[in-house]
């Protein structure tokens, strides 16, 4: 479970991304966080993993408070809560199967479970035919399978996606959210930042509307709008890929 | 082994930081190791020669039996002597023979005529020696009278200076090499900055992050090592003949001089190996450590 009390994050003087938010999220839930860039999605995600502290209010992840977790223990959340960025982080100069691998050498398992792990999350994510080629000669679309693979490999209860199909098509990143819907169902809880309008329409998952840093909708089966104070200003426009066009 | 084998690719990548490291660390090590040993063997050559209760006599050529006989009574007659024991000029040849039984060129340029007899006398207690010293230098037909306290006091000071200079030197170099791993390894992480970022996200801990950067000074100071210890070992194969005139009269030295490859010399060559190869792992970690305390914020 996660739970945000109260929670603003002030960058600097007077640029606040939070602003006094609330929030729980149950274990096992899809959740999708949507709002204009600059709404603080990031900084939402960026605090669960506590890569920032909060200015004020308390983070908790199960029994962890973020605010008081001491930095020596930062990487076991870590292994908790594995991360999926829009830019794969990969490192370049290892094959798919050595970055994937790298999320249960961190956890200091043998090589034959390694092996096997790793043939199995590539299995899930349809990259068993590239482990062998680097970063560099794969899609897009492939690289983020590859690190949602290597993200989903050492078996973490809370997978977060900053923006995973930004840099996606249409039908690959309907691909990306149908590996993360079969990671869903085996009880890990999704949080997904997105801007794309028809995955969050399609899906009809619960939907968290942030704007400048509050939130200004959350409903379970929610659909990519915001109220109507917010609607006019912060709606993004689609085009005919469904991709907003910010 | 993970962490050798990413140690390893990380010294790979990098090739001319990784060579300026070894290199740096090879003549650390190759200094600290030359001082190592002559410090070792001078300590061993002081000990052997203060073991000896022994005045060495040297006579004249002409008159060498017969002074040596009425000195030996002469020092007999003190109740202090343990044992005399005379060389003659023959003997003295048949000792020489042996000790460069293996250089023909030195046996060839030797004959009995040219080395002097002796007497080599032994005091029941090494304070008697200095009793006998005055006595025996006034005895005819005496040309030098050897006393180790002599050889001792020169060795003393020789080795008390070869201890000093090796230390200075040792500890300037090692500070240089702490420096220089200290950078190389520095500009590694700050190269690996965006890996170590990608390893913090998906939960590496700390120490899996800092691990290969450590092993990887490590490495620099076992290569270093080993090259000094090739070329250490080397030189003092390449001199032995030289050595062996020198030392060969102290028994270790003999043995391990002549028999370079007998089970001794590989035992003594091969902690050498291991000592040398430990200071370079602690050096090069050590350097290491304080980059990665430095630079290395996670």
């Amino acid at each position: 479970m996660i739970r945000f009390i109260q929670v603003s994050k002030q960058y600097g003087k007077n640029n606040k991304a939070l602003a006094n938010i609330s929030v729980e999220i149950s274990d096992g839930e899809f959740v999708f966080l949507i709002g204009p860039s600059g709404a603080g999605k990031t900084t939402f995600l960026r605090l669960i993993i506590r890569d920032i502290l909060p200015s004020e209010g308390e983070v908790f992840v199960d029994d962890w408070n973020i605010n008081t977790l001491p930095s020596s223990k930062i990487y076991q959340l870590r292994r908790k809560v594995a991360t999926v960025f829009q830019d794969f982080k990969l490192l370049p100069d290892r094959t798919i199967y050595e970055n994937v691998a790298l999320g249960l050498e961190i956890l200091g398992k043998k090589d034959t479970a390694i092996q096997k792990d790793v043939g199995d999350v590539l299995d899930l994510v349809g990259l068993s035919d590239k482990h062998t080629m680097f970063p560099v000669q794969l899609s897009a679309g492939e690289l983020q399978r590859a690190s949602i693979a290597r993200a989903i490999v050492g078996g973490p209860t809370i997978l977060l996606a900053d923006e995973p199909t930004g840099n996606l098509d249409p039908e690959t990143a309907e691909e990306i959210l149908a590996i993360l819907q079969e990671v869903n169902k085996i009880g890990t809880t999704i949080i997904m930042a997105t801007h794309n309008v028809s995955i969050v329409n399609d899906m009809k998952k619960r939907t968290i509307a942030l704007t400048g840093g509050e939130i200004v909708n959350d409903e379970q089966k929610g659909k990519y709008h915001f109220p109507k104070k917010h609607s006019k200003s912060h709606e993004p426009k689609q085009n005919k890929d469904g991709e907003d066009k910010e | 082994m993970k962490i050798i084998k990413t140690s390893w690719t990380y010294m790979r990548r990098s090739p001319y930081q990784a060579l300026a490291a070894i290199i740096t660390m090879f003549l650390t090590l190759l200094l600290s190791g030359a001082f190592l040993l002559m410090s070792v063997s001078s300590a061993y050559i002081l000990r052997y020669f203060e073991s000896k209760p022994q005045i060495t006599v040297f006579f004249n050529d002409k008159s060498a039996p017969d002074q040596a006989k009425s000195l030996t009574d002469s020092l007999n007659s003190t109740g202090k002597v343990e044992s005399i024991k005379y060389i003659s000029k023959d003997d003295a040849l048949s000792i020489y023979k042996e000790q460069n039984k293996n250089d023909p060129l030195l046996l060839e340029m030797v004959s009995a005529d040219i080395l002097p007899a002796s007497l080599e006398v032994t005091a029941t207690d090494p304070k008697y020696l200095q009793e006998f010293v005055p006595f025996i230098q006034k005895a005819e037909g005496v040309e030098e009278v050897v006393y180790q306290k002599d050889v001792v006091d020169a060795l003393i000071s020789w080795t008390s200076a070869i201890r000093l200079i090796g230390a200075v030197l040792a500890g300037l170099f090692s500070v240089d090499a702490l420096l220089i791993i200290m950078t190389v390894i520095g500009m590694k992480i700050a190269i690996k900055k965006e890996e170590v970022e990608i390893l913090t996200l998906v939960g590496a801990s700390p120490w899996y992050i800092r691990m290969p950067f450590i092993f990887e000074g490590g490495l620099y100071g076992v290569i270093g090592a080993v090259f000094s210890w090739s070329a250490l070992v080397g030189f003092v194969f390449w001199m032995r003949p030289i050595l062996i005139t020198f030392l060969g009269s102290i028994p270790t030295f003999r043995l391990l001089l002549i028999n370079p490859f007998g089970t001794l010399s590989l035992l003594l060559v091969g902690a050498f190996l291991g000592i040398l190869a430990l200071i370079g792992f602690m050096l090069g970690s050590m350097g290491s450590l304080i980059a990665v305390g430095r630079y290395l914020k996670l």
